[in-house]
């Protein structure tokens, strides 16, 4: 077996001495303060606090000259440590190579939040870039005092300062503060979690300055994965570990009430653990876990079926009580009265099933728990949060654990990830020994925490001379966060759950963001209860882009309905009432990309068993906002829709790296695609049954786009909003546009699996 | 009961002691200590865990250790090497494919052994020849990108 040492990630004091020189401190502002702290704390060997407040918690430069950043933030796989070594290069003016970006380890880094929200560098940027501009403010401080010449007269070149008009003059990075940390306290907002930011008094650079900001830089990941050189939290293995696998019930919300042991006594090692509806096993090898597993009799206590039928399941929705009902957004004008008013009002009911993060493996989680520290090397995208919900169910303090992100098997939001490390660590206490478990196939599809099904309604009021006077649109749904996105509590994970941590459900939905500039306006969700309070296979928390698609879906093809209704092109009726310049500006690249043609849906003169349709929508998300034109072709005998092309123009702000932006945005539209045709969780009224990919299809190779062209539009004078998220948002209701400019039909339903375009055609 | 098998892995032989039923994932996995291939389904619908057993991709989750007699298993890490890359890893570089790469396996395997066997395939060819592998990065435009990218350069 071999051991963890290569994953073991340098401390940040190891970071520091590994360029030789001591790990002491430099001080406070002043040049001539800042040395003697220096002084003080090489004495102490003092090191500043992992707080956010602390420069040295995302900063410090190696005895060697090269820089260590310190994020927690995570990245899945879509470059983000190259676009924050950018950031950080830039403000430093050091060359981007010495920049060496370390993620999501709680041992070097605040909670940032870990990937979430699309604000890798929205908001996880944000603060390295304020952290560097402070950090080259302080070096050219020192610089200056170590000249004797002042901070203003001084040019930082490749991470050497030097005198602007005597180039000889000059000392670098390394020489000032090399291996020592740095001890300035930064302006902290007193948040943690996505919203932390700390600036200290540096104003970062003016994007005119910009050299590295903007570069196409590649991904250095990259050739370990194809090399097979990288380490996936899979692989993680560690002195004297067991394997572990959990076992679920077949009927959810069943519990154990009779385990036989003796059903897997001729399995070497494998042993039972069993506390109330949490049930598990260990085995020295994998494989026999894996038998044990299957093998171990249990009988389940006779829970009564929870679910409703599928067929049933927004009949439910709309009868259900509302638990939380909120105006989201500031309604504008009186809506009632211009409905009252309308010559004609136009109606229509979108709905959008339960789907699975389906992650490409069942998550998996190591916990090594010794007297002194548990460490749990984890693939969820919230390592700080991990480590807090292991601290709270293994019930040691916070500080006494540490959480290792590595890269999971895939990752798009709050998927058993954040349960699997829970599991891990109850196992890991009650058998003594270091446990990796993974979950098997069907429960990662069957067991995650699913996206949220829903119904939308949206209603428009017309006057008489075709212009829309009032617009309403209204969600209900399960809520997003029936398990919370952060799995730092008990209770919003399955282990908390099984083992009798009080529950508590939380409300959330949203609303479409937009800027139709209607003369009234008004937008609501309302939340129902899960249907299952313990335990469900249906719990409901975070996928990709939370609830967007949904709500866009509806909001985009009614708007699509109302300008087929009005016998306007889409993409008209979308600019005359649109308001926001930078959505206009996408709207109108992502049409003039995609050479549009003006007409009103549907197209007109189409026959043969195959007809094609193009579909526009436009979406905003929390800054962002794009436009996109979907080419599709129906086959009208089978109902395969093949979404042949993508056009679509996208506005993130400056932007950082525009090579890694582009494959961010086109796997987006991709995974967006996959949610539109074939995503359904499907289940019974025992359980969940969408347990495999046969179950639970994704988008095959074969339906794959032939083309995505993407305008990218670089605003460099507004702070970079999110890129991970916003492309899946308007894709569905893209394709129901396109579909219907195809076909006439409009399908207010997703999946557009070919059975349930046939239908809907037939 | 366990018995002995001796593998040949990427050019190296391996003697390994299990379950004869064992899938040969856990082998090269746990026993052979081989990072490489991935748990994705053990179902056979996913290639994560892909490997070329004499020259032919096979699924190790549902291939059992004694199934594989004196076979010649290859993995990822003896396509090729950051030294001697084979074509399709070069491609793959190139075009910046993947995002979490817990697929890359069925993928790069798959598309080296339809790659050596078909010289100039049309893009039909090519997704049909990839048809049933799992991505759910999404980064499907990326694969093909790469592979046909990697098939120009094999001419």
């Amino acid at each position: 077996m071999t051991t963890i040492a290569k994953h073991n990630r340098p401390s940040r004091r190891a970071l520091l001495k590994s360029g030789g020189a001591l790990v002491v401190s430099i001080g406070a502002p002043m040049p001539l303060e800042l040395a003697r702290a220096a002084e003080e704390a090489r004495l102490v060997g003092a090191q500043p606090p992992l707080t956010p407040d602390q420069l040295s918690s995302y900063i410090a430069v190696n005895a060697d000259g090269t820089i260590s950043v310190f994020s927690g933030k995570t990245d899945l796989g879509q470059g983000l440590e190259v676009a924050l070594a950018q950031m950080v290069a830039e403000e430093l003016d050091v060359p981007f190579k010495v920049v060496k970006v370390v993620i999501g380890d709680t041992a070097s880094s605040v909670n940032q939040g870990g990937a979430s929200s699309a604000s890798g560098i929205q908001e996880g940027g944000k603060q390295l870039r304020a952290a560097a501009a402070e950090a080259r403010r302080v070096l050219v401080e020192l610089g200056g005092e170590k000249l004797g010449v002042p901070a203003e007269q001084l040019s930082v070149d490749g991470g050497v300062v030097h005198s602007n008009t005597e180039m000889a003059k000059s000392v670098s990075y390394a020489e000032l503060v090399g291996g020592r940390y740095f001890n300035v306290t930064l302006a902290w907002n007193g948040k943690i979690g996505n919203p932390l930011y700390a600036p200290g008094k540096a104003k970062p650079k003016d994007p005119k300055e910009f050299k590295i900001v903007g570069q196409p830089i590649k991904r250095e990941d990259i050739a370990p994965k194809v090399f097979a050189q990288q380490d996936f939290c899979t692989d993680i293995k560690v002195p004297d570990m067991v394997h572990g696998r959990m076992i679920r019930p077949a009927i959810a919300g069943a519990v154990p009430v009779n385990v036989d042991e003796s059903s897997i006594k001729e399995i070497p090692g494998a042993r039972v653990v069993w506390n109330q509806g949490f049930l598990g096993v260990v085995a020295e090898k994998e494989w026999d876990a894996i038998k044990a597993a299957r093998q171990l009799k249990v009988t389940w206590s006779n829970a009564t079926p929870p679910f409703p039928d599928q067929a049933s399941l927004y009949d439910h929705i709309r009868k259900a009580p509302a638990r939380k009902s909120e105006n989201e957004g500031r309604p504008v004008g009186d809506v009632d009265a211009a409905f009252k008013n309308a010559a004609r009002v136009i109606e229509a009911e979108y709905e959008w099933p339960f789907q699975s993060h389906a992650s490409m493996g069942p998550a998996c989680a190591i916990v090594d728990i010794k007297a002194d520290q548990v460490t749990v090397w984890t693939g969820s995208q919230k390592p700080h949060f991990t480590r807090d919900g292991v601290a709270k169910i293994l019930g040691v303090p916070t500080d006494k654990v540490r959480g290792i992100w590595i890269l999971g098997p895939g990752s798009y939001g709050r998927n058993d990830a954040g349960d699997v490390a829970m599991d891990a660590a109850l196992l890991a206490k009650a058998v003594g020994r270091p446990v990796r478990l993974q979950y098997m196939r069907d429960q990662a599809t069957g067991w995650d925490p699913k996206a949220p099904a829903s119904i939308h309604r949206a209603r428009a009021a017309i006057d008489a001379s075709g212009k829309v006077i009032a617009y309403e649109f209204v969600s209900k749904a399960f809520p997003r966060v029936d398990v919370n996105s952060n799995e730092g509590k008990p209770h919003d994970t399955l282990a908390g759950q099984l083992t009798g941590v009080p529950l508590k459900s939380g409300d959330g939905f949203g609303v479409p963001e937009e800027s139709y500039g209607f003369a009234n306006k008004r937008s609501s969700w309302a939340t129902i209860a899960p249907l299952l309070d313990r335990g469900s296979p249906l719990r409901t928390s975070h996928l990709r882009d939370p609830v967007g698609p949904q709500i866009h879906f509806a909001s985009e093809s009614f708007m699509d309905e109302v300008a087929a209704a009005l016998k306007l092109d889409p993409v008209e009726f979308r600019l005359q009432y649109v308001t926001d310049p930078r959505d206009i500006a996408v709207i109108k690249a992502a049409a003039e990309k995609a050479g549009w043609q003006p007409a009103p849906s549907p197209r007109k003169n189409q026959s043969g068993n195959t007809v094609s349709g193009r579909g526009f929508a436009y979406v905003e998300r929390h800054g962002t906002r794009l436009a996109i034109v979907a080419d599709v072709e129906v086959d009208r005998s089978s109902g395969k829709v093949w979404t042949r092309k993508f056009t679509l123009a996208h506005d993130c702000g400056q932007i950082i790296n525009p090579d890694g932006l582009l494959r961010v945005i086109e796997a987006g539209v991709v995974q967006g695609t996959s949610r539109t045709l074939w995503e359904e969780v499907k289940f019974n009224n025992k359980n969940v049954t969408s347990v495999d990919w046969l179950s639970y299809p994704i988008l095959d190779i074969t339906e794959a786009p032939e083309s995505i062209d993407v305008v990218l539009i670089d605003r460099p004078e507004i702070a970079p909003s999110g890129a991970g998220e916003p492309a899946i948002r308007p894709v569905a209701a893209a394709i129901a546009n396109a579909v219907f400019d195809a076909t006439g039909v409009r399908i207010r339903r997703v999946p557009f699996s070919p059975d349930n375009v046939k239908s809907a055609l037939s | 009961m366990n018995e002995k098998f001796s593998l040949s892995v990427n050019g190296s032989t391996h003697s390994v002691t299990a379950d004869p039923d064992t899938p040969l994932l856990y082998v090269l996995r746990d026993d052979l200590g081989l990072n490489n291939p991935h748990f994705g389904c053990g179902l056979a619908q996913c290639g994560a865990c892909t490997v070329h057993l004499d020259g032919q991709p096979i699924r190790s989750c549902v291939t059992p250790v004694s199934a594989v007699g004196n076979g010649k298993i290859t993995t990822l890490a003896g396509l090729g090497t950051p030294d001697k890359p084979h074509p399709l890893q070069t491609a793959y570089i190139e075009e910046q494919v993947p995002q979490c790469g817990y697929c890359i396996n069925g993928w790069l395997m798959t598309a080296a052994a339809f790659l050596r066997d078909n010289k100039k395939p049309s893009d039909k060819q090519i997704k049909d020849g990839l048809s049933g592998l799992k991505c759910r990065c999404g980064t499907h435009a990326a694969i093909l990108r790469a592979v046909k990218r990697a098939a120009a350069m094999m001419g």
